[in-house]
């Protein structure tokens, strides 16, 4: 009886590389993309079909330049879910070269320097999305209000550039109670922030990215460690301030709804290169994205966090590997780090 | 007390002194290749980093402003920097030679710290210092220092194996690791209002 002999990995027939994770990442972006459309109008969308071939032609001018096969590192979809979380992240009414700038930025400086996929330390979009955030906060701040959105031919013209953005603009929930925080009275007047949930719009923009978080765990793209640490680290830290000054500081769920909350929880902090690696330093990491979106967002000086909260720990989970390096199974506890 | 928490966050997260006002920066670059001379680095820099706040604190208000030389605060406070990291090694030398030898060379080291001086200086400038505010606005930014300087080292660790372009290895990608790090760092602006 003849032996057929195959070396390992036995797994190479089953469709389990890269670029098919990277596409189930892409899918589960569809509903919160759908419901910021529905919302916002058209701009996510423009700005999503216009990240993309940037992003590719910033990754393959790279690697032309360092002389590696380019389309082996393009079919991977890497950059594509770079360019898309980025794009989704930025405001509707931002120009072309708002997204230029930044995804150009993300491919090159955050993960081709570094080696490319696998190797960049910090999360390539999260790198784009500060740099904008601090270099043109006036841009990256402008969201529309919700149910105002702009017809696809004013998306394009905001998208060219050729028209102001001042008519659509409006300040998102966040934004709105980070104004009047301590003023009571004109918390309750505000529209924006009665909304089902939370923010208005913006709960179900989080819902939605919750629903796509939840096909990506099912899928086992991503395990529950990570979301589940940020959404609690997020919630325990703002129940006890709500509970002692509810005017102040708002409830736990409108911070687990407003924002990006849901976006960065699952899509975000989850990306597997830049997060630490072992089951509790995942769990310390989320948490500690979570506490920090909660401080900045109170305390800090810009309305949302979550670009910010994820570089922070990106920089720490070297750190937080050190010191959780699980035991190998049949050795006492690891060598390096935990053992002292 | 409320005071004193204030400054050790500002020192230490919201005007950090590396990766916001850009001092110490050779320490920072030079001895972060590895985790654990890190540590000991940072050990080192916590303590002379204290102790020359303070020094130099009781040199302005006892020697430099009673005679009116508050000119002469660059040159003293080097000296008194000298001399504290000079004292330090002797008694650290004699009390705990295992400590000593852990430190080596990066005890001496300091004294051409910027972060130190950077620190002596800006004490002085601010109104109303006092004994305790010196005390904590130095270990505050010696803490903000090891904090960087430790996270830098376990991310460098990483980095050294990663494959980096040619023209991008060693220095150069520490110096923009550094460089994005300061941007994650812009997220605390704003945070506390000094």
């Amino acid at each position: 009886m003849a032996f057929i002999t195959v070396t390992s990995p036995h797994t190479t027939q089953t469709g389990n590389h890269t670029g098919a994770f990277m596409r189930q990442v892409l899918y589960a972006t569809v509903p919160g993309l759908a419901v910021l459309t529905w919302l916002f109008g058209f701009g996510t969308l423009i700005n999503l079909l216009w990240a993309i071939p940037v992003a590719l032609a910033s990754e393959a001018l790279v690697l032309k330049a360092r002389g590696r096969d380019v389309r082996f590192f393009l079919a991977d979809y890497s950059a594509v879910v770079t360019a898309v979380l980025l794009a989704l992240a930025i405001p509707p009414t931002a120009p072309w070269w708002l997204t230029l700038v930044g995804v150009s930025f993300s491919i090159v400086v955050a993960k081709q320097i570094y080696g490319g996929l696998g190797m960049n330390p910090f999360n390539p979009a999260m790198v784009g999305y500060v740099l904008l955030l601090i270099s043109f906060p006036v841009e990256m701040t402008r969201w529309i209000a919700p149910h105002e959105a702009p017809s696809l031919m004013e998306s394009v013209q905001l998208f060219l550039g050729s028209t102001s953005a001042d008519a659509f603009t409006g300040a998102t929930p966040l934004d709105t109670f980070r104004t009047w925080a301590g003023d009571a009275e004109k918390l309750a007047s505000q529209a924006i922030l009665n909304g089902k949930l939370a923010g208005q719009g913006w709960d179900w923009v989080n819902l939605a990215f919750l629903v796509g978080g939840l096909y990506l765990v099912w899928r086992k793209i991503i395990t529950w460690h990570i979301p589940v640490g940020v959404l609690a680290g997020l919630a325990l830290t703002a129940t006890p301030f709500w509970l002692y000054d509810p005017v102040r500081y708002g409830t736990p769920v409108f911070h687990l709804f407003s924002g990006a909350a849901m976006l960065g929880a699952f899509f975000i902090a989850t990306d597997p290169v830049s997060a630490a690696t072992s089951r509790l330093g995942r769990l310390i990491y989320g948490f500690l994205i979570g506490v920090l979106v909660w401080v900045i967002r109170s305390h800090g000086g810009y309305p949302d966090a979550m670009a910010f909260a994820v570089l922070l720990m990106n920089l720490s989970a070297p750190m937080i590997d050190y010191y959780t390096q699980p035991r190998t199974y049949g050795h006492k506890a690891a060598h390096r780090g935990a053992s002292r | 007390m409320t005071e004193y928490v204030l400054i050790l966050i500002s020192a230490v997260l919201v005007n950090n002194f590396v990766l916001v006002q850009f001092l110490g920066l050779c320490p920072f670059m030079g001895v972060s290749n590895k985790v654990e001379t890190a540590m000991g680095m940072s050990l080192a820099t916590t303590f002379v980093l204290t102790l020359s706040s303070v020094l130099s604190y009781l040199t302005w208000q006892y020697i430099l402003v009673p005679f009116s030389l508050e000119y002469l605060r660059t040159i003293s406070f080097i000296l008194v920097i000298a001399v504290a990291v000079q004292f330090t090694e002797m008694f650290v030398r004699k009390a705990s030679p295992l400590l000593y030898r852990v430190l080596g060379v990066f005890l001496p080291l300091i004294t051409s710290n910027c972060a130190v001086l950077g620190v002596a200086l800006l004490n002085v400038r601010k109104e109303e210092t006092t004994f305790l505010s010196s005390l904590t606005y130095g270990f505050g930014a010696a803490l903000g220092f090891s904090l960087v300087l430790v996270l830098f080292a376990a991310m460098r660790e990483r980095i050294a194996v990663a494959d980096v372009p040619e023209a991008f290895r060693g220095p150069s990608i520490g110096l923009i690791t550094a460089g994005l790090m300061s941007l994650a760092f812009m997220g605390f602006s704003g945070l506390i209002k000094l």
